[in-house]
């Protein structure tokens, strides 16, 4: 990919955002997303992780703070997402992919050329012509990965792509994510597979309560969390409940877990 | 007992003999009622789309007067069209009182809101589910309205069955604009009533027949053909 051209990074500025009733759901983050690489956002359930990905993609609008891109014009068109739930629009397999290209306003044939080719590489040929939904939850959640990866984005979102999907079916999509990182894509998704972390990320982010505890390098996070929260998050200790202990909190350094 | 006897064979009668006055009346009242459902589409789908997609000071507003226009009493209706087309009225002009024209506006004033408020539900609910994804893909919201109008066509068959029934079923609008005058603006509906004031009867009850096997058609038909193109989308798994 052109990186003279490249939208990121992604720099956001001490970003909250707040429900309507002003309850902070996301608080405070402040960060940059460099080009290149695969960036895995853990946490526990409820953490922030959809919130975060869906506003640095534009979806919503932080209420404080800024999420800018370092090539501001053109940059939603240099970004696709995956759902954490898929959604298929009520056509066949091929059609949902054409759609994201018309829309993208590329001619026919370079469509048909495109659809063919992200089809045969999610191995989604064979049901090219059958309607999206009817297609296993797995399949579907491979058409979601294929239709935004026809729009050839920069970045690349990814809301728990593997998440109740089998081992193979989850080793399918790590390779293809593989496969799309190769070719320049920066990757930003979210995952309850420690393991698929370890595996995959390049750079970790370990969000909980909203708030960004963690930013480090993939392997500098797995051997040595800076965060105690991290630490037992790696450790699969459950988060919600030592928050319940008073001493601990108070043996806690680290003041911006508090709410 | 002998009214409904004689009603079944007056309808039989009527059918077997291939009436041409009969004929002459059922047309009229497909082709007011269809030409009159279909202005309402082209016009109440979109509406219908905007209301439930954009934000504009009185959306609101404009979502309650749409269902509260659902109920619009027909002969209300029909007096309106009767002062605007009437010789004194703003259209007198163009003489369109007492034609088929004036009961097709009559109609589409009359299912324009339904189909409008009851396409603004379907758009809604679709678009809840789709918005995040086509605001993803880079579709503004007046991209949307015409995917979302496609994806929700087997539910927006229904919406339109509702507009038809109510137009085909009105009888106070187009017997105030129309006149139901014998061989121009006389529907089956207006017809209807003609016999029954004459005391004939049978003769109303086998055009009531009549109607009701009409429209029961129209809304078998399309049902049928709503539900196997959506069973084509969604279970196709019996047969090839
Ligand atoms: N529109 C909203 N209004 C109120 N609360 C919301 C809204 N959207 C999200 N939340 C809350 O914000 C918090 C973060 O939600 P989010 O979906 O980002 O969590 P997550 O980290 O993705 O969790 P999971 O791992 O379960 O997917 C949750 O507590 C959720 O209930
Ligand atoms: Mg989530």
């Amino acid at each position: 990919m052109n990186n003279a051209s490249n939208v990121l990074p992604l720099v956001l500025d001490n970003v909250w955002y707040r429900t309507l009733d002003g309850m902070p759901l996301i608080k405070e983050i402040t960060t940059t997303l460099k080009a290149g690489g695969k960036a895995v956002i853990i946490g526990p359930n409820g953490a922030g992780k959809s919130l975060f990905l869906r506003l640095c993609h534009g979806l919503i609008e932080p209420s404080e703070g800024n999420i800018k891109w370092q090539l501001a014009s053109g940059a939603a068109a240099h970004q696709a997402m995956v759902f954490q739930r898929p959604v298929m629009l009520r056509r066949t397999v091929r059609a949902n992919v054409d759609y994201a290209l018309h829309l993208q306003k590329i001619a026919p044939p370079t469509r048909s050329q495109i659809i063919n080719d992200v089809l045969e590489k999610t191995g989604l040929s064979r049901l090219a012509d059958t309607q999206a939904r009817l297609l296993s939850f797995g399949e579907q959640q491979r058409l979601a990965l294929a239709r935004a990866w026809a729009l050839k984005p920069q970045v690349l979102f990814m809301d728990e792509p593997t998440a109740s999907l089998d081992p193979s079916a989850a080793y399918l999509i790590e390779q293809l994510i593989e496969t799309i990182t190769a070719q320049g894509t920066k990757i930003i998704m979210t995952t309850h597979d420690l393991g698929q972390a370890r595996r995959m990320a390049d750079e970790v982010l370990f969000l909980h309560r909203g708030r960004l505890l963690e930013h480090a390098p993939a392997e500098q996070f797995f051997s040595a969390p800076k965060n105690d929260l991290a630490q037992a998050f790696i450790k699969g200790e459950l988060l919600w409940w030592r928050r319940g202990e008073g001493s601990d909190d108070a043996k806690r350094h680290d003041p911006k877990h508090a709410r | 007992m002998t009214d409904f006897s004689d009603a079944f064979q007056a309808a039989l009668g009527l059918i077997v003999t291939l009436d041409s006055d009969l004929a002459e009346i059922v047309a009229l009242s497909l082709g007011v009622s269809l030409t009159a459902v279909t202005i309402a589409t082209v016009i109440g789908m979109p509406v219908g789309a905007m209301v439930a997609l954009f934000r504009f000071p009185g959306r609101h507003g404009l979502s309650v007067f749409l269902n509260a226009l659902m109920g619009l009493p027909p002969v209300v209706v029909g007096l309106i069209v009767y002062l605007m087309l009437s010789r004194m009225g703003p259209f007198g002009v163009f003489g369109l009182l007492f034609t088929p024209t004036a009961m097709i506006i009559a109609q589409v004033l009359l299912v324009t809101p339904i189909i409008a408020a009851l396409t603004r539900q379907v758009v809604e609910d679709l678009w809840r589910e789709y918005r995040e994804q086509l605001m993803s893909l880079g579709a503004s919201k007046m991209r949307a309205i015409p995917t979302l109008l496609w994806d929700g066509r087997f539910s927006l068959v229904t919406v339109v069955l509702a507009g038809f029934g109510r137009a085909s079923a009105e009888v106070g609008a187009v017997m105030i604009v129309g006149g139901n005058i014998d061989h121009a603006t006389r529907v089956m509906t207006t017809a209807i009533a003609l016999e029954v004031s004459k005391g004939n009867l049978a003769l109303a009850l086998g055009l009531g027949i009549l109607l009701i096997a009409l429209s029961a058609t129209i809304g078998a038909v399309a049902y049928i053909i709503k539900e196997r193109a959506e069973r084509r989308m969604s279970g196709g798994m019996l047969g090839g």
